[in-house]
């Protein structure tokens, strides 16, 4: 069974100009063990996407048309609050882009982590490897260890000392850091990862990214990873999923979509981003912009952008696809793999 | 056209403190015409440097000679005049953007401040206004409309039509397109291209995405902690890295190529 | 916000129009600041409106009706009578006027003052605005009731005298709100590119940092409007400031003092007036707060 599986997913969000049709037909299927990238531009709702997974879209204004997002079988759009932060602090793990803002200032590090374990732990005791109906003072000290022992997993050097520190007293690198520990508390099966290396230099982005493969390889973790970053997604992930305007465009393993994309937009995309070999003046931009989400066309979403566009992609939108192993294409002039 | 001879930048710590040695002792020269690329992460200096450039900030030593002039002899009215040749553009296009300013009032404000230069009356500055976004490529219609209404690109564009009003030599690039999204950059890169080429202007460009200065730039400078650690043509500074800092550097650069992942073996 | 920019308004009233619908939207989100936003309508067209909708126009230029003195509320005077016979409803809707101009003028004076000492010491810093804030400083620790009090007694009664009275205490607060707002929008980039263009202090001020500060001076405003009320109301209890016959909330309340719990309607009315002014300013002034906060729209 997959890890987790978006079927069809479709959400609108209504705001003063109306409502908007932000997802439109999301599919994704991970498996243990994979890296996914996220990857698409600004507004294509791969945030989104990622938010509804942990059941964070705030309802109103965000509202759930059709779909399913089922997590190792479980439905997660049927699930209560209750159920829900049960699964969040313990099976799901998150990670945002500013690590900034994601840390109290007021507090600890080791009082914000202890609280996230012993959340954890109320679900699941097994998390502190406690058994079940062990004292307060026991899970209080058990919390602390783990703590420790994941700020040391997440390579912050002399863990036990820095658990006393406040945020303030850590880089930017150090609390993305002490983010993905907290996140990993409940020693979670997924990791939702948006943006967690764009407030960061380069040099720190290589590490945290070196650290999140080792988590993959060595922790059995899956992640899905949100990014503007096509470099970062070739680098760390296994699969891609490309978004435009509320749809997947293409999904697959990372290497086949890179080297071969099959959608207009994946091309373009990629030929946006300037590599070695691209001479000045060359890059190619994408002319346009994105359609209206509140009238969505009817057809392609991509069509009025579309380099390669027909008569007939304003019809419907297109099925994704599967053009190859794992490989899904939403285009109408993909080739379906034989059978 | 800009040598910076031996600038160095210290902030005074507050109480007893050390303070901060912002730049030590830089030395860089920009040739007229061409586009100088300058590396570095938070913290290193880079913004400094700029905020001198722009005579927004005064430095401890060093001198900065535009034009064979040293900006620290000048008058402040010299000064004035000066600022018109020196523009900057922005990194962040939402918040360089007065929001309570239309965009024709953005573009147009340089005019009005350097108008004893430009000598353009009302009129004559509106129509340059329309120019100005015509060669961004912003139509007519956007005129009137403020900032909140515009995309992360257009803002951008306004921000480099404000620059370009009041016919700069050297501009300064701050990261010009690191908040936008990869198609908008390109875009945007390609404008500056084809501005330069149009209007020979000399660029500063600062950024800490690598691929962005391999693409525009002719030299390149990278800066850690205050100092020039490297500085030569683009291509030899990508291909043969002189100091650990640009190995280091280039070799976290995230390359859109699977093949090229430290993670993994080349199929 | 592409997809606005694409089919936006081509002029600049439009894109102020659309600005506009947007707020009013946000603004609705909140039936509480409906709330607030009718009670404050409702005392705007009873403060304009007011002589010629009372039932008994001449209680109000003040005539008497000794025949009637102390009747109880009832069809014919709805909030009863006072010991003149005067109808007690006709009173109240006609202080309204006088009641909200003395408010508006106070917060107005107030605003003037405190945004130009508040945005001075705020851009300037330094031994400028340590100066100008401990001044403030030393303004705020008067208490203010008393200090227009005096200044009311040193100046003589009027309305323009405990205006300006009311005003002297009232600055403060908003030079500091000022001052904090300069302090924050100077450092914001766009003050910057102002800098780096060339150009010179009036003109950042006046045009970068004062449009950008206007919403949070209109909310506390809006908020203090009803505070300024209050004390207009206890000035007129306390006999500064408004004489009768001009019919005003804090005097009528004042005369019908000596008449309770007996003639309980002589004194309750024109507080529910007082309470009804302060609460619907709040509410206003909570429901513009959530309009205008700059980190709510981009």
């Amino acid at each position: 069974m997959a890890l987790l599986e978006i079927d069809d997913l479709h959400l609108a969000m209504r705001s003063f100009e109306g409502e908007a049709h932000v997802l439109a037909g999301v599919n994704l299927t991970i498996e243990r063990g994979e890296i996914w990238g996220l990857v698409g531009e600004t507004g294509c709702g791969k945030s989104l996407t990622g938010l509804s997974v942990s059941r964070l879209v705030p309802s109103p204004p965000g509202r759930y048309l059709k779909g399913a997002i089922r997590f190792d079988g479980q439905d997660l759009l049927g699930c209560d609050e209750t159920a829900m932060r049960r699964l969040r602090g313990r099976r799901i793990g998150m990670i945002f882009q500013d690590p900034t803002t994601n840390l109290n200032p007021a507090f600890r590090i080791v009082d914000q982590m202890v609280d996230v374990a012993l959340h954890a732990a109320s679900t699941d005791p097994s998390v502190l490897g406690l058994p079940a109906g062990a004292g307060r003072g026991e899970r209080r000290a058990a919390a602390r260890r783990h703590a420790q022992a994941m700020l040391e997993r997440v390579g912050i050097r002399d863990a036990a000392q820095r658990l006393d520190d406040y945020p303030h007293q850590f880089s930017g690198g150090m609390r993305q850091r002490v983010l993905i520990a907290m996140a990993l508390i409940g020693r979670p099966d997924l990791l939702i990862a948006d943006e967690p290396t764009t407030a960061l230099d380069v040099s720190v982005q290589a590490q945290i990214l070196r650290l999140l493969y080792g988590l993959v390889q060595e922790d059995g973790l899956t992640v899905l990873m949100i990014t503007h970053n096509l470099g970062v997604v070739a680098q760390l992930c296994s699969h891609v999923a490309v978004m435009y305007a509320g749809t997947v465009v293409e999904a697959g393993p990372v290497r086949d979509v890179f080297k071969a994309p099959g959608h207009p937009y994946t091309r373009a995309l990629l030929a946006a981003v300037p590599s070695a070999a691209t001479p000045r003046g060359a890059l190619r931009g994408l002319a346009g912009v994105v359609p209206n989400l509140l009238h969505p066309p009817a057809g392609c979403r991509f069509a009025s952008r579309c380099a390669a566009v027909m008569p007939t992609c304003f019809a419907a939108p297109p099925p994704a696809v599967p053009v190859g192993e794992g490989r899904t294409v939403a285009c109408l002039l993909a080739q379906p793999a034989e059978a | 056209m800009l040598e910076i001879r031996g600038l160095s930048k210290h902030y005074p710590g507050r109480r007893g403190s050390k303070g901060v040695d912002a730049l030590k002792d830089v030395s860089l020269s920009i040739t007229k015409r061409e586009s100088f690329g300058l590396v570095g992460e938070s913290g290193s200096g880079k913004t400094t440097l700029t905020r001198c450039v722009l005579g927004l900030e005064p430095p401890t030593a060093g001198s900065i000679i535009f034009d064979g002039v040293d900006l620290a002899s000048l008058s402040p009215a010299a000064m004035r005049a000066m600022r018109a040749r020196i523009q900057i553009v922005f990194q962040d296009p939402y918040a360089s953007l007065n929001p309570r300013m239309t965009a024709h009032d953005i573009v147009a404000e340089p005019m009005i401040v350097h108008r004893d230069t430009l000598r353009l009356d009302r009129r004559q500055r509106s129509d340059r206004v329309v120019e100005l976004l015509d060669l961004v490529g912003l139509g007519e219609q956007h005129l009137h409309r403020f900032p909140h209404e515009f995309s992360g690109g257009q803002r951008q564009r306004i921000g480099i039509a404000r620059a370009l009003s009041v016919n700069p030599e050297l501009l300064v690039l701050d990261e010009p397109t690191s908040a936008l999204d990869v198609s908008v950059q390109a875009q945007v890169l390609n404008l500056l291209h084809a501005l330069q080429e149009r209007l020979h202007l000399t660029y500063l460009f600062i950024s800490h995405d690598l691929g962005v200065i391999r693409y525009v730039c002719d030299r390149v400078a990278l800066i850690y902690r205050g100092e020039i650690v490297e500085q030569g043509p683009a291509g030899d500074i990508f291909d043969r890295p002189g100091s650990d800092y640009g190995r280091m550097l280039i070799a976290a650069m995230p390359e859109p190529d699977p093949d090229r992942s430290p993670f993994r073996t080349p199929a | 916000m592409s997809a606005l920019a694409e089919r936006g308004p081509a002029s600049k009233l439009g894109s102020r129009w659309t600005n506009w619908r947007r707020g009013l939207y946000r603004f609705r989100q909140s039936w509480l600041s409906v709330i607030g936003l009718a009670i404050v309508v409702l005392l705007l067209f009873a403060a304009v409106a007011g002589p010629w909708i009372v039932p008994y126009p001449e209680h109000v230029t003040g005539g008497i009706n000794t025949g009637m003195r102390f009747r109880p509320p009832s069809w014919a005077f709805p909030f009863g009578t006072n010991e003149l016979g005067q109808d007690v409803f006709s009173l109240v809707v006609a202080g309204t006027r006088v009641s909200l101009l003395a408010g508006l003028a106070v917060v107005v004076v107030a605003a003037l003052i405190g945004t130009a000492i508040g945005a001075i010491a705020g851009y300037r810093g330094g031994w400028i605005d340590d100066a100008l804030m401990r001044f403030t400083d030393l303004m705020l620790t008067l208490p203010s009731l008393i200090l227009a009090m005096a200044i009311a007694a040193a100046l003589g009664p009027g309305i323009p005298n405990m205006v300006f009275a009311i005003s002297m205490s009232w600055w403060p607060g908003f030079a500091r709100l000022v001052r904090g707002e300069v302090m924050a929008k100077k450092e914001e980039v766009y003050v910057q590119a102002a800098r780096a263009i060339g150009a010179g202090t009036t003109r950042i001020i006046v045009r970068h940092i004062l449009p950008n500060i206007v919403s949070p001076v209109i909310v506390k405003m809006s908020l203090d409007m009803g505070f300024a009320i209050l004390t207009v109301a206890s000035l007129g209890f306390v006999g500064i400031g408004v004489k009768p016959p001009t019919p005003e909330w804090g005097s009528l309340l004042s005369l019908a003092r000596g008449y309770l719990p007996d003639y309980w309607w002589t004194a309750i009315f024109p507080g529910c007036a007082i309470f009804l002014a302060v609460f619907g300013f709040n509410l206003l002034g909570d429901g513009l707060r959530d309009v205008m906060d700059p980190r709510a729209r981009r």
